[in-house]
């Protein structure tokens, strides 16, 4: 195969891959394939993701007026809580690793498959089941604790499904952890000939953080959970002083966890990022090492800082100036990344597709999200933003426009070597640009409204905040829309789409060395890696390659 | 109805200090953001791909560089984190001569009393120029007594006394908001405070048919209650004398000590047993489920009257 391969004769697609081996309900719900386990993952996830937007978009509908005249009081309050429920323990924390790295990673190192692929299975059917209890929880008319459960409200006041939702969140945390093993076990094992720790693409690197998080900060939140679910159904004082409990208790165990758990969501897509960055501007990246050791400091450093949720719940004002303290240390690694993606683009040879788009985005609004962070560990302005829109817009510019222009990057990505064939670019170009705009008129305001003192979890507010919110309600329609025409146009393009060919971008990394999609065991012959990560500047490989996967 | 405001009213004397620090941070976050965004924009033109076949040379990183861009992060949030928690610092402590309050958050309400005795429910009147100090608690979930145009926020825990405090330093009406979610009416748990010249305050308290001031009432409380049995105001026999207990620091049956505050005070009524003074009989029974959080603070401003004949608020 010669690099023009592409251009002179149609690529084709190969005779077998992993997905006309089997067909058939069964060949997939039993599957040990950790691609077919991806896509599984990716089917479910994106249900989640609609359903959380649905939610979503009641609440914007909600907001534009500010009596709360459309959704009642309570209705209000389960959507905010089931948007919360969903969007992050069932859509983002699962999203990048379960399905892409799942795919990916094995493909990547250059291995058959994940180190226990039944154990991969098993982590699949534990996140539905907690995910069909979160549903059952709706079902039951839904929860309205917000999705942090505070206490005690939610463990001796709410009248709605807490118990059923708990449940949930504790069954989707077997999940996590399962696959934050397998993972590590996996990248510490499987390797391919070569592949040493410093060869490593950037994505794994970047699960491999993610990892060590799942695995040490899942189980706190569990516990934390049943607790909740002991003093809710049996009334035992854990959290209810009139019980006997101390209600901040439970802020300090949920915040150990969740407070990671952003870091579940975003490093992911940074390992992504690195990896479009590169190939788009056929670069190696700038800093690999730095890249590489910022991504496990801000996992370690990402249990440190939990108390920065708590600067006015009456913790002392010591405890509260060490946990700032600690806090701005985040920042460190999270700008020399941004710093590092940004020099990778100097005298690089820079296109602009679809997953380039996203992840040019993505530096921007992570970049924005970061800074105001720092709002938020400044001690006294917390004071007044805390609980606010500010508070709202900041986690949402580094979740929606950090992890989720991650995601959009990733999917468009590896679409080729997923499903074999291209999604429309123009199409693509069209939609991200679409989101960007979207995405910061729905979310730009929410600061301003956050300074100006709105709290958030208002099902109604006083009247000079309108302006703000009609125009954030504009933007997520736009949103809406644009994260609706990529779903339409990826469904049209696996039957539609031009054949992709093994390596459409002329990216280095062991996944694009074997065909599209790939066979079930990965590669015919185990790889021999021989070069560094991001080779760009090196001469085209793929002859060598080519002949490898036959 | 179509305002549009962006900047919201100063108007407590903290308000500015916490004001000129986010706009330090709003220009910070400006220059970075502007900064990457051209920086990416700019190489995204310059660098564009111009043919297929181009290989451009690898760069592997800079060490000089790598170090600048941590050491110049770090040393920007460095400044950040003592400025911001300075202030912190400086705003948690309130003056001594302040002007106590008390705030009791229930769903879906705020309840206020006033050292003279009046009480209001989701309305907080103060004078402008006069430190007032809040003392809090919650009859049930965590709420959390916010005030925009001061910049203060504080939760109301139940269980346990948080307190808060401010200054105004401009007349009129701000929104008075409960910013941690505390279950269904929670957005309509507000109301306002009402900032008044110190004349107009003076005829706003003197006004409508005076109460009892709340150290009476806690009197009043502390003989019903019989409390008085055993901590006879001046000597104690059975149980200590009551008389300057606030700030106090009480030595413990079994060792150790504890300050006695509010939150001490609390617990020695509603669970004697979690605390016993150093050289008493553990025989005060407790109190719990006798008396409602607003009594309690009643007792409080009783026994803190005790202390000195200038006690606060009087
Ligand atoms: C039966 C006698 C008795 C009654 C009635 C009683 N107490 Fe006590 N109280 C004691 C004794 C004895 C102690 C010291 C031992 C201890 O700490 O439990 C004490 C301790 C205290 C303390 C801690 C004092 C310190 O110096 O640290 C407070 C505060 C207090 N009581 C408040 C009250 C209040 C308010 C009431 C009424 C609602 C009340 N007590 C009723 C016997 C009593
Ligand atoms: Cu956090
Ligand atoms: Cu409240």
């Amino acid at each position: 195969m010669s690099a023009l391969t592409g251009e002179d004769a149609p690529p084709q697609a190969p005779r077998q891959h992993y997905l006309n081996v089997t067909y058939g309900v069964r060949s997939w719900l039993l599957t040990l394939d950790h691609k077919r386990i991806g896509l599984l993952y990716l089917a479910s996830i994106t249900v989640f993701f609609l359903l959380g937007g649905m939610f979503a978009v009641m609440i914007r509908a909600e907001l534009v007026t500010p009596a709360g005249d459309l959704l009642q009081a309570e209705t209000y309050n389960k959507m905010f809580t089931m948007h919360g429920l969903v969007m992050v323990f069932f859509f983002l924390i699962p999203s990048i690793p379960a399905a892409l790295g799942n795919f990916l990673i094995p493909l990547m190192i250059g291995a058959r498959d994940l180190a226990f692929p039944r154990l991969n299975l098993l982590s699949w059917y534990v996140f539905i089941v907690g995910g069909l209890f979160t549903l059952f929880a709706v079902v039951q008319g839904g929860v309205d604790t917000g999705w942090t459960f505070y206490t005690p409200y939610s463990s001796t006041y709410s009248n709605s499904a807490v118990a059923a939702t708990a449940v949930g969140v504790f069954i989707t945390g077997f999940s996590s952890v399962l696959t934050g093993l397998n993972f590590i076990v996996t990248i510490h094992k499987m390797r391919a000939p070569g592949l040493t720790w410093f060869r490593l693409p950037l994505f794994v690197w970047a699960h491999y953080a993610t990892s060590l998080i799942m695995v040490l900060g899942t189980p706190v939140l569990t516990a934390a959970v049943v607790l909740v679910a002991l003093e809710h159904l049996l009334g035992i004082g854990i959290f209810d002083p009139k019980l006997g409990g101390d209600p901040v208790l439970f802020q300090h165990l949920f915040w150990f966890y969740s407070h990671p758990a952003v870091y579940i969501m975003i490093l992911p897509s940074m390992g992504v990022v690195s990896e479009v960055i590169s190939c788009f501007s056929r670069k190696r990246i700038f800093g690999y090492k730095v890249i590489a050791f910022s991504s496990l400091a801000i996992a370690v450093l990402g249990f440190l800082v939990w108390g920065h949720h708590m600067f006015v719940s009456g913790q002392s004002v010591y405890a509260g100036m060490i946990f700032s303290f600690l806090s701005f240390f985040v920042a460190i690694p999270s700008a020399i990344k941004v710093f590092n993606w940004t020099a990778t683009l100097y005298k690089g040879s820079i296109s602009y597709d679809t997953p380039m788009m996203y992840a040019m985005g993505f530096i921007g609004l992570f970049t924005i999200g970061g800074l105001t962070g720092l709002f938020l560990a400044s001690l006294a302005v917390d004071v007044h933003v805390h609980d606010t829109y500010f508070v709202v817009a900041h986690f949402h510019y580094i979740m929606v426009g950090g992890a989720l222009m991650g995601y959009m990057a990733a999917i468009h990505f590896w679409w080729p070597k997923i499903s074999g064939r291209m999604y429309p670019e123009g199409w693509g170009r069209f939609s991200a640009l679409v989101i960007f705009i979207g995405f910061n008129l729905t979310f730009f305001p929410q600061f301003i409204l956050g300074y100006l003192g709105m709290p958030r979890r208002y099902h109604a507010y006083p009247d000079e905040f309108q302006v703000l919110n009609v125009m954030s309600t504009a933007g997520a329609t736009i949103l809406g829309v644009g994260y609706l025409i990529p779903l339409i146009y990826l469904i049209w393009s696996m039957r539609y789409g031009p054949r992709a060919g093994s390596n459409p971008w002329k990216a280095k990394g062991l996944e694009w060395e074997t065909t599209s999609p790939p066979p079930t065991e990965n590669f015919l012959t185990t790889p021999l890696v021989t070069e560094e990560a991001y080779a760009y500047a090196a001469p085209d490989v793929e002859e060598q390659e080519g002949a490898r996967v036959g | 109805m179509w305002e549009f405001p962006l900047f919201p009213e100063q108007a407590s004397t903290i308000a500015g200090g916490v004001d000129s620090l986010y706009l330090f941070l709003v220009g910070l976050t400006a220059f970075f953001s502007v900064l990457i965004f051209t920086v990416i924009f700019v190489f995204a033109i310059i660098y564009r791909r111009r043919s297929d076949d181009e290989r451009p040379e690898a760069i592997e990183g800079s060490h000089a560089l790598e170090i600048f861009w941590s050491v110049v992060p770090f040393v920007i949030v460095m400044v950040i984190f003592t400025w911001g928690a300075s202030l912190y610092f400086r705003n948690a402590r309130s003056p001594d001569d302040a002007m106590e309050v008390n705030v009791v958050g229930k769903q879906w309400m705020w309840k206020i009393q006033h050292p003279e005795g009046r009480r209001e429910i989701n309305e907080l009147h103060v004078p402008i120029g006069r430190p007032v100090r809040l003392t809090m608690t919650s009859e049930d979930v965590i709420h959390s007594f916010y005030v925009p145009a001061f910049r203060i926020k504080m939760d109301v825990l139940p269980g346990r006394y948080t307190t808060a405090w401010f200054e105004a330093t401009k007349a009129g009406e701000f929104h008075l908001f409960c910013a941690e979610y505390c279950g269904t009416e929670h957005s309509k748990m507000g109301g306002k405070v009402v900032v008044l010249d110190p004349p107009a305050y003076e005829r706003w308290v003197g006004g409508e048919e005076q109460g009892e001031s709340l150290a009476d009432l806690g009197a009043r409380r502390f003989i019903e209650l019989r409390c008085e049995n055993c901590h006879y105001p001046g000597a104690g026999e059975r149980g200590p004398s009551l008389a300057g207990l606030f700030g106090r620091i009480v030595p413990l049956e079994g060792g150790g000590t504890v300050e006695a505050d509010e939150s001490y005070f609390r617990e020695s009524v509603l669970n004697p047993r979690a605390k016993v003074v150093a050289g008493f009989q553990p025989v005060m029974p407790t109190f719990q489920g006798q008396i409602s959080e607003e009594q309690l603070l009643e007792l409080i401003a009783y026994v803190r009257s005790l202390k000195a004949p200038q006690g606060e608020g009087r």
